[in-house]
């Protein structure tokens, strides 16, 4: 059984349309980054799966409908919507403790001894702690919950570099175990792309990218080419084309490995790149028409 | 990063080894309810601090009476040397109407931001990412103004009393009187009857107070106070002057003050200090209890539907 599966996917506000027929599938035991630009659908999609918005179409999540078996999903769910969302007032002994009360698959020794690793003091307010260390207690909570799907929405929002890159060790390193299912959007893609197995592009609530992280790398290929083989390069129809210090670096979709290397140097893309031609690409398509 | 045998990206699903996650045991028994309530009291210090600050001042104001008027029991009435008559257990009653009083306004104010200032805080999305549900929320939060604030106001006001009533009696046998007289001008333990009788009529008379400010916390963006009391001042203003009445505003009004069905003819308008005139059954019994219970009850229904869809402001 998928852990995700959507058929059509809907969600208008008013007039404005925020998910336009998405279809999806993520398997268990995978971790997808849904990339896209600002507005394009992201927060709106995984509110869906999440239960805490209604919609149009098919979804079912963990073999539940969200919206109308919320309570239920919780439990096997869980998410960080936003890296500021602890309560300011509370303890950090008192969110261990509320969270042990509430949740039947909560381990709180696993959050204990993730906490212990770290400087954050049990008696301290939330409003006390920095914001790196905020992420931490955070990240000590749902990592200590035993759930089967984690929705991580812009987790690192805000946080410095060693922060950030602390955030995904822990996540690989003491949470996913191959049979959980992990989404993160981000915009800090080069971060996260050793971390996902599969990756998603969505732009104006449609997805226009979507596969694995071994086809992505099979598919595309960047080739920073040797001046006197512009031309020849360019024959063979990139998808991309940018300046670097004063290189031509070119970005091919489904070409040969051997026969690109022949004209310069060859390697994969970073998401990154990936994603400014597909979704730059789409955005001056759309100026040029309009 | 650990070593790469400990994470495998993409791996194939590993459920069937005893994994992490396979490990850990059994789903532990929870109390959605109970720590819904508890941290409900964690957040609002004002439940417990807003009832102690009024016991306070009231004490404050007893013992400086006592001090200006050695030797004779202050009632609140002295000013300017000229002394109402006012009964002896006045004090007590002063303390019983404040401490309920608060309770009532810590009350309003407690459930007008409790489903308000969790949207504004975006801590709603922390609250939703656990398995507590819309119902079990609203419920816990319907629980403070209905059984945890009576019970602090009972409390309160039955030790502000005790320590009035000790310091009396300390003051009359300073001056020689005789401490039975006191006792029998004062029914105290009659009065705490009264006092939890009443702290828990007025808890549930006022059901659709609670329940409406819950549902215009869940729905305001802003100034949940002015949405609260705007519309029903509306209703009151346009049925004067379309109809000439008011019985809208009668309405409001009766439910503002203390249920006159709880306790019999005699006591209406004057101070309760004796169990007799507590009248339960004709409380129980009474249409506008049972209206009241409804009403709060679809307040409360309609804010849990709210809370569903409502996003952080």
């Amino acid at each position: 059984m998928a852990c995700i599966e959507a058929r059509g996917l809907r969600k208008t506000y008013g007039s404005a349309v925020a998910l336009d027929g998405v279809d999806l599938k993520v398997e268990a035991g995978r971790i997808l980054g849904l990339i896209g630009p600002n507005g394009a659908g992201k927060s709106t999609a995984l509110k869906a799966i999440l239960g805490l918005t209604p919609y149009q179409g098919e979804l079912t999540v963990l073999g539940r409908h969200p919206w109308r078996e919320r309570d239920q999903l919780m439990r096997e769910v869980s998410f960080i919507a936003d890296v500021a969302v602890l309560p300011r007032w509370m303890r950090v002994s008192q969110a261990l403790d509320y969270v042990a009360g509430v949740h039947p698959r909560f381990d709180r020794a696993k959050a204990e001894a993730f906490l212990a690793r770290t400087t954050i003091r049990r008696t301290s307010k939330v409003r006390e702690l920095s914001k790196g260390m905020v992420v931490q207690l955070h990240l000590a909570i749902v990592m200590a919950i035993d759930a089967r799907l984690l929705v991580l929405d812009e987790p690192t929002l805000g946080l410095d570099l060693l922060y950030r890159k602390q955030f995904y060790d822990n996540l690989l390193d003491d949470y996913f175990d191959g049979s959980r299912t992990i989404i993160v959007t981000t915009h800090q893609v080069e971060e996260v792309q050793h971390v996902l197995t599969d990756l998603m592009f969505i732009d104006r609530g449609r997805i226009v990218l979507s596969c694995s992280m071994e086809d992505f790398e099979a598919r595309y290929l960047e080739l920073t080419v040797r001046p006197d083989q512009l031309a020849a390069a360019r024959a063979l129809k990139p998808i991309n084309e940018r300046q670097a210090i004063g290189r031509c670096i070119l970005l091919f979709d489904h070409a040969e490995r051997e026969q690109l290397a022949a004209l310069g140097e060859v390697r994969t893309p970073g998401i990154a790149d990936l994603f400014v031609a597909v979704i730059g690409g789409r955005t001056q398509d759309l100026r040029g028409a309009a | 990063m650990s070593s790469p045998s400990d994470i495998v990206p993409g791996a194939a699903p590993r459920a069937d080894l005893p994994g992490r996650a396979t490990a850990s045991v059994a789903p532990t028994p929870t109390r959605p309810f109970f720590w819904s309530v508890r941290r409900e009291l964690w957040e609002n210090g004002s439940i417990w601090i807003a009832p102690l600050s009024a016991a306070g001042v009231i004490l404050v104001g007893f013992l400086l009476a006592l001090a200006n008027l050695p030797g004779r029991v202050p009632s609140f009435g002295g000013r300017g040397g000229v002394r109402h008559a006012l009964p002896p257990e006045a004090p007590y009653g002063i303390v019983a109407v404040v401490l309920l009083v608060t309770a009532i306004i810590v009350g309003v104010f407690y459930c007008l931001g409790a489903l308000n200032a969790e949207r504004r805080d975006r801590t709603i999305l922390f609250w939703k990412s656990l398995p507590v549900s819309d119902l079990t929320t609203v419920a816990a939060k319907a629980f403070i103004p209905l059984v945890v604030l009576p019970i602090v106001a009972f409390v309160v006001a039955a030790l502000t009393q005790g320590v009035i009533l000790g310091l009396s009696a300390a003051s009359a046998a300073a001056s020689g009187s005789k401490l039975a007289a006191l006792m029998t001008d004062v029914p105290f333990f009659s009065m705490l009857g009264v006092l939890a009788y009443t702290a828990a009529v007025v808890a549930i008379w006022y059901a659709p107070v609670w329940g409406w400010c819950l549902l215009v916390g869940a729905w305001a963006r802003r100034v949940a106070f002015l949405w609260a009391v705007a519309p029903p001042l509306a209703i009151c203003v346009i049925e004067r002057i379309a109809f000439g009445s008011s019985f809208f505003a009668h309405l409001i009004g009766s439910r503002l003050n203390p249920p006159l069905a709880a306790f019999s003819a005699p006591a209406q308008g004057r101070m309760v200090i004796d169990l007799g005139v507590l009248d339960p059954v004709g409380f129980l019994t009474s249409p506008g209890l049972w209206l009241g219970l409804a009403a709060g009850a679809g307040f409360a229904a309609a804010a849990v539907w709210v809370r569903r869809y409502r996003d952080p402001i």
